[in-house]
């Protein structure tokens, strides 16, 4: 290994899903010891390259990357995390990868563990080896040590308050010898003020160790308190590569939602200036990951009004809050009465309709047809598509209404399919969501609900899902509110973006204004 | 649009799929049993008189079978709480014929007193599954245990007294097994009985078995019948489209209890003699073999399923003792049917897991 060479070089790093371009030419390189900060919205292709870096098997299963890593200045592809961990590489993933039930000791030195040799495991070979538990406090205590934070290193993980948990394992990680470059993937993420300057600290003395640091998290005031170089990646490009010294926050804040060409909407309107029929007060939402702490909100008659903010920060939690899919407290008013929380019935009765993030766990009966997915909704609550038998003693479904309603909509919009029978379950994600806002638009509704519409499906659908959207709205009259993390997608077909930051709404724009206004809305009270 | 984007498959794409569909276990079940048939006349049985036996066989056990399709619609699995209905149906039975009535309407009678009781046990059923969700088969298998064991103390310790069911020397507590010609034993299967020499069609009970089939068949046609199977597809949608899961399941077990109580009444008309104490035990993996051969999944179950798989476990199990008997003097008759019955459940809920979530 020559000196001279930096620790971590990254050359033209390409990735494709499927033909569909994730991250392209991206060039870095990092020198022992460097802290490098690595923000960008979400999607932007950090936890991709981060994988890439990291050898994950998905990366190869999905046909591989392009570009070359050097690692010291040697070219270097890892296939499995494995090798990744060999060449000194480690990685403290958001997720807890911790036994609950193990001392902190013992998780930090899991499988590695310092062992004795007995009479046992000389005839029988090492797996009857003893743990050497002296040992393994001793080495377990230095990684603490190295870390700069005190944790009991015999306290069971399951009662460790959450920050010590993640302490956990960064320690794991410093207890590896080779140890050369650690990454972080929001850290920071689930601790308080005081861990999480805790943890900076700790990431100041690796740095002094030698180690080098990547450290993703949207926080963007610690990337500059401990970070010697910001990169900001925004779909799937390197935008800026500057030492931390020489930037802040809002300049960061532009470089990761700015595009290069303004991709707000031709047509729009004035915002409309309606009165109020959907007014929101003090809502929490239970929802795990994406917790609503106190959301008030006017939806005005008639517009599009879009819902942005990063992951994690409540924004998908207010629908599902509102329908009733989760605990949810507060008061929500529409069109003058009261909406009782946590009953799905009883917004649907108000022709409230809701098109789930979840295509597949909440939006579709996968193994039914098309038929029934579309009109299921309408017939249970507002008895569509029935006809009366035996001179009115029963009803029955109508398959043929059915039959007829389906093919109306799998003409408007555009599904494929081999026939209006076929299971929701063989179409593509696009197609299957085209199917989901049908089922929502056979319920005629008044207000309409739309969470992450065009999360994982290809450009065309998307650019006709939201086309689907807009034309429901101008012709019917009808006001929607639609929840995504892509600003830029927000911005082409709302009239107002509210935007959630830390389970509160940050605050109301119209869609008109700068990208830049909206992004430092996004990250202004981010928990 | 959808004309245009059809796609003619070829002919033998759609054998192959048609056989997929079928199943290799019931294809092969489906063979053995015609195999069965063509050896029977070398045996020297009665090719005639096998097949009243399978017809006859299939008309007592139906509308057990049938009791299966609620539940599996609903999501609740398959119903291995089946004695639980059955239960029902013999306090019906029991009581009717206490309470002194005779001939067809004792039959009657029996169906009307069964009826609440399936329901408030269907109810205090459901009650305890909608609990445990995800953990139905298992929980409903302890359930159809402890039922059974409870009612073995109480048929001793209710006070009947009719001379018919009761032990003759002490004159109180239930007999384990007893004779219904008196009360309603045929009371279906001779009801416009047709005998063509040695074959047999128990007409009565075949038409009482299609009108419960229509009427599940028409009830899965309605607004209610429509979330049900919503239900047990996709619950979360189901929740989202405004339905009340837990009452739909609840209607569910409600609906299976009562078939199994009428089920087993029809079973007992079909057999001659009501059979208490520990019999029930043995109804329920039967049934439930009987729909999986019939096609049935642990969540997705039709009128078809259940018609098909009693013909072929019911064929297998009538069909198979003789012909080895004429073969090779040999009774693996038992031996067989748990094989069959037991083989098949284990198949189907390995393969539960192919519904789609």
């Amino acid at each position: 290994m020559s000196n001279q060479a930096p620790l971590l070089e990254l050359r033209n790093i390409k990735k494709d899903f499927f033909g569909n371009q994730v991250l392209e030419d991206i060039n870095l390189t990092l020198r022992e010891g460097e802290v490098l900060g690595l923000v960008g919205e979400n999607g932007a292709g950090k936890s991709t390259l981060m994988k890439i870096l990291f050898g994950m098997n998905e990366i190869r299963e999905t046909g591989g990357y392009g570009g070359d890593i050097l690692l010291g200045g040697e070219k270097v592809s890892f296939a499995t995390p494995f090798e990744a961990l060999e060449h000194g590489i480690g990685m403290v993933h958001q997720e807890f990868s911790l036994i609950p039930g193990f001392a902190a000791t013992e998780n930090i030195l899991l499988n590695r563990e310092p062992q004795k040799k007995s009479v046992l495991s000389e005839v029988f070979g090492e797996r009857l080896n003893t743990l050497d538990r002296r040992a393994m406090g001793e080495r377990a205590e230095k990684a603490i040590d190295k870390m700069g934070v005190h944790i009991d290193s015999d306290m069971i993980i399951s009662d460790m308050p959450v920050g010590h948990k993640q302490f956990t394992e960064i320690a794991r990680e410093l207890s590896k010898e080779q140890l050369r470059l650690l990454i972080l993937d929001e850290p920071t993420a689930v601790l308080t003020e005081q861990e999480a300057e805790a943890l900076l600290e700790s990431i100041r003395g690796m740095s002094a160790r030698g180690i080098a640091v990547i450290f993703i998290t949207h926080r963007l005031q610690e990337i500059l308190n401990v970070c010697d170089t910001v990169a900001v990646m925004r779909d799937g490009r390197m935008v800026q590569s500057v030492p931390a010294k020489e930037t802040n926050v809002q300049e960061i804040t532009r470089w990761m939602v700015g595009r290069s060409v303004n991709t707000a909407q031709e047509d729009a309107r004035p915002v409309p200036e309606t009165r109020t029929i959907l007014s929101i007060e003090r809502l929490w939402v239970d929802m795990p990951g994406e917790i609503v702490r106190d959301v008030n909100l006017d939806v005005r008659e008639g517009e599009i009004l879009g819902i942005g903010g990063l992951a994690g920060q409540g924004k998908l939690g207010i629908p599902n809050g509102i329908m009733g899919l989760y605990d949810a407290g507060g008061k929500v008013t529409f069109d003058g009465q009261p909406i009782p929380l946590n009953s799905p019935r009883k917004c649907l009765d108000a022709n409230l309709a809701f098109v789930s993030e979840d295509r597949r766990g909440v939006g579709l009966l996968l193994d039914e047809s098309l038929e029934w997915n579309i009109s299921f909704p309408a017939m249970q609550n507002q008895n569509k598509f029935l006809k009366p038998v035996l001179g009115g003693l029963v009803k029955w479904r109508d398959d043929a209404a059915i039959r007829e309603v389906t093919q109306k909509y799998i003409e408007e919009l555009q599904i494929r399919c081999t026939s209006s029978r076929q299971k929701a379950k063989e179409l593509s994600g696009g197609n299957q969501q085209k199917v989901c806002l049908a089922k929502a638009f056979a319920l005629n509704p008044k207000f309409l609900f739309v969470s992450e519409p065009t999360r994982g499906i290809d450009v065309g659908a998307k650019a006709l899902v939201l086309k689907a959207l807009k034309k429901f709205n101008r012709e019917n009259g009808v006001t929607i509110v639609m929840i995504s993390s892509e600003l830029e997608e927000l911005r082409q077909i709302c009239d107002r973006i509210a935007i959630v930051s830390g389970g509160r709404i940050a605050g109301i724009r119209p869609a008109t204004d700068s990208s830049e206004d909206f992004g430092a809305l996004m990250v202004s009270q981010v928990v | 649009m959808s004309e245009l984007n059809k796609t003619g498959a070829p002919a033998a794409d759609k054998v192959r799929e048609a056989l997929r569909e079928f199943g290799l276990p019931r294809l092969i079940i489906a063979a053995f049993l015609l195999l069965m048939f063509i050896i029977a006349p070398f045996t020297g049985t009665n090719l005639l008189s096998q097949i009243t036996n399978v017809i006859n066989r299939f008309s007592w056990n139906a509308v057990l079978v049938l009791a299966m399709v609620p539940m599996v619609h609903s999501g609740c699995g398959l119903n291995f709480g089946l004695p639980v209905g059955i239960i029902a149906g013999l306090l019906g039975a029991t009581l009717s014929i206490e309470w002194g009535f005779s001939g067809p309407l004792s039959f009657l009678m029996a169906m009307l007193i069964a009826t609440p009781f399936a329901i408030v046990f269907g109810l205090a059923y459901g009650w305890l599954l909608n609990k445990i969700k995800g953990g139905e088969m298992m929980i409903a298998t302890y359930v159809g245990f402890s039922v059974v064991s409870f009612f073995c103390m109480m048929w001793l310790v209710l006070p009947y007294k009719k001379p018919d069911m009761a032990w003759g020397f002490e004159g109180t507590g239930l007999r384990t097994t007893f004779p219904i010609d008196k009360y309603y034993g045929g009371v279906l299967s001779n009801f416009l009985r047709i005998q063509i020499g040695k074959l047999v069609i128990p007409t009565g009970a075949l038409l009482f078995f299609a009108l419960l089939a229509f009427l599940i068949w028409a009830f899965l046609h309605t607004k209610t019948g429509t979330a049900m199977t919503a239900v047990g597809s996709n619950p979360v949608f189901a929740r989202a489209a405004g339905i009340d899961v837990d009452k739909i399941r609840m209607l569910s077990v409600v609906m299976s209890t009562w078939l199994a109580a009428i089920g087993i009444l029809v079973y007992e008309q079909g057999f001659g003699f009501v059979q208490l104490y520990n019999a029930p035990f043995n109804m329920a993996l039967p049934a439930v073999s009987a729909i999986l051969i019939g096609g049935a999944t642990a969540n997705k179950a039709s009128i078809t399923n259940v018609v098909i798989g009693t013909i072929l476990f019911q064929g297998i199990v009538t069909m198979t003792p003789t012909v080895m008997n004429g073969l090779i003097n040999l009774d693996i008759s038992e031996v067989l049917r748990m094989v069959v019955s037991n083989g098949m459940i284990l198949y189907a809920l390995t393969r539960k897991t192919e519904a789609t979530r």
